[in-house]
């Protein structure tokens, strides 16, 4: 655990360092969006990792988290920061309405309800016409400022995304620490122990979706004040698959899964190039072949080499 | 009348190609415990080598559908082996997220095989609508019902009154103990797999004609076929047959007398709606899984 700790504060000293000697914006702007994935990432690795489920929905929320926040600020005219608080809290109570029902359960019904609700929220997005600006996108965003100061540089704006980052790792790291992480991990041994034990299983999970639900909405709400422009493409069904696609890449059963898994997915592109229909077919291809042939994903790799290196721990 | 009855028909038939796929559903959620994401998928690809064997190859419709049939049987089978049978081991999570993958892997391929383009099927028999009490249906109507009839009351012998029908309920309902009584498991999991990816493809088929084959008509089949299973309980055939049918002709009257802009968004609510009150589904007496 105390690795943990020392993880990110690597982690935060290269998200301070890189934006400052990566060449030109270009490459600054390809890390800005790697921050943004890896937040959404996190929150559903939470969620895969710990509570053993599957959401097919962080899309929509995603969604939800930029689209109110990007119309509070667009039509009303109202601030970044409480468009950001109402943004979170709505999107926040719509998870909750939907884990509650669906985590009660046993089984993995969760998956199906969100991937529904994912697909709701994306024809909502193209139907509310006087709201979202329907399939033409909305636009007239506002940036993000402080006071006169506008943070509306890649480079700013990339260290904004990252300091969201960090301190949602903290906050992450803290809550596997915490009851909920242990009570989550007993879950993951035996439920009927767990439960046994006291321990309200519901609850604890629904807590967990909530959350990563949240750092989905607030990924949303960093992408929505950076671009200033929002159309639907951007929050369907594709982008939970490839969030999906990032967890498994990087290994579910760790937290920093989600970090190498953010960022070495968001690098793909640069890689393959255009693809232009064929991403869609790789990406599902780099996940069964992940899945199949190196179920740790990029930190099981890791750790097999540290442990190789270091003898057995 | 006219217009009740037109709404009636069209929700009927979309309610049994729910019912197909939402039985496909529970085939392989009762012989592995996996809830299947590629499952629309299989109705998918029914539907496009419908298309490929009646209006490209031009075979008769009927021997068309039935190579429809097998080859679903067929994806059936490099299913389990490709993709469930490797992953089983890893636990239940992994395999969904394996059939996520495969669904979106599956579907891409379709694309690039039929392009992205909705293709136009004739129907089986005539492609002059009937007039009925006013309305007017499209003869295709008339074959899904009557297919989809057949093929439930096959099934329905083959679970009840068969040996082998039996032995896989046996095994959905306690693989150990069937594996006791002499019942080969595995083999019984990979009939499962090939009766799910059948009766998808059927129903792919048989919607071709009404719905256009398109390469990604299946999540939004495979979401609604799943809450066809959902309102009859998940696992439960008899339900989903009943619960396709229900959401079928709701979601006909909503999309006639309410909004056909949502009217996708209705089995969502249904399904949200079944989970908070009756998880068990609406026909069951037993108890639904509660943590």
């Amino acid at each position: 655990m105390k690795r943990d700790y020392l993880l990110l504060f690597v982690m935060a000293l290269i998200a301070f360092v890189l934006p400052l000697v990566l060449p030109g914006d270009y490459y600054v702007e390809v890390f800005l969006f790697a921050g943004i994935n890896v937040l959404v990432a996190l929150g559903l690795s939470l969620l895969m990792g710990y509570a053993g489920q599957i959401s097919l929905g962080h899309a929509g929320f995603y969604g939800l988290g930029a689209y109110i926040s990007g119309a509070l600020t667009a039509h009303l005219g109202w601030p970044v920061l409480p468009a950001a608080l109402i943004a979170i809290m709505t999107t926040a109570l719509v998870a909750a309405l939907v884990g509650w029902p669906t985590l009660r359960l046993k089984g993995h019904y969760l998956a199906m309800a969100t991937l529904g609700l994912g697909i709701i929220l994306y024809i909502i997005f193209i139907q509310a016409r006087g709201v979202t600006g329907g399939a033409s996108g909305l636009s007239g965003i506002h940036p993000v400022h402080l006071g006169r100061w506008y943070l509306d540089t890649p480079r700013r704006y990339c260290y904004l995304v990252w300091t969201v980052v960090v301190l949602a790792f903290l906050f992450s790291i803290n809550l596997v620490r915490s009851r909920t992480g242990l009570a989550l991990r007993a879950l993951h041994y035996s439920e009927v122990a767990a439960s046994t034990l006291g321990i309200d299983v519901a609850r604890y999970k629904l807590k967990v979706f909530v959350f990563s639900c949240i750092l989905a909405a607030m990924g949303g709400i960093l992408y929505a004040h950076y671009i200033t422009f929002i159309s639907p493409e951007t929050f369907g069904f594709m982008y939970s698959v490839d969030l999906v696609v990032m967890i498994v890449l990087g290994g579910m059963h760790s937290l920093w899964g989600a970090l190498l898994g953010g960022v070495f997915f968001s690098l793909l592109p640069e890689v393959l190039h255009r693809l232009e229909d064929l991403e869609v077919v790789v990406h599902g291809l780099i996940l069964l072949l992940v899945l199949i042939f190196l179920p740790g994903g990029l930190v099981g790799i890791i750790e097999k080499v540290a442990e190789k290196i270091h003898g057995n721990p | 009348m006219g217009n009740l009855i037109q709404y009636i028909f069209a929700g009927l038939t979309m309610g049994v190609i729910y019912a197909l796929t939402g039985m496909g559903f529970n085939l392989i959620y009762n012989a592995t415990g996996v809830i299947n994401f590629a499952q629309g998928e299989f109705v998918m690809l029914g539907a496009m080598f419908l298309y490929t064997f009646q209006e490209v190859l031009h075979l008769s419709p009927l021997v068309a559908l039935l190579l429809v049939i097998l080859i679903g049987g067929g994806v059936g089978i490099i299913f389990e082996y490709a993709v469930v049978k490797p992953l089983l081991r890893l636990g239940i999570i992994t395999v969904i997220i394996g059939t996520i993958g495969a669904s979106v892997v599956i579907k891409g391929i379709a694309m690039l095989i039929w392009g992205k383009n909705a293709q136009g099927v004739r129907p089986l028999i005539s492609e002059k609508p009937i007039a009925f009490l006013g309305a007017a249906l499209n003869t295709q109507v008339l074959v899904v019902l009557a297919v989809t009839a057949l093929a439930v009351l096959i099934l329905g012998y083959f679970f009840s009154f068969t040996i082998l029908g039996r032995a896989i309920q046996a095994c959905a309902i306690n693989p150990l103990a069937a594996r006791l009584t002499g019942i080969p498991v595995g083999r019984m999991i990979t009939l499962s797999f090939i009766l799910s990816g059948g009766l998808s493809a059927l129903a792919g088929g048989l919607i071709a004609p009404i719905t256009l084959a398109e390469y990604d008509m299946g999540t939004m089949l495979a979401l609604k076929g799943f809450c066809a299973a959902i309102i009859g309980g998940l696992g439960n055939n008899p339900g989903a047959f009943i619960g396709g049918l229900l959401l079928g002709i709701m979601e006909g009257l909503s999309a006639g007398y309410l909004s056909s802009g949502y009217k996708d968004a209705l089995a969502f609510l249904v399904l949200i709606l079944v989970l908070f009150w009756k998880p068990e589904g609406i026909i069951s007496h037993g108890k639904g899984e509660r943590v």
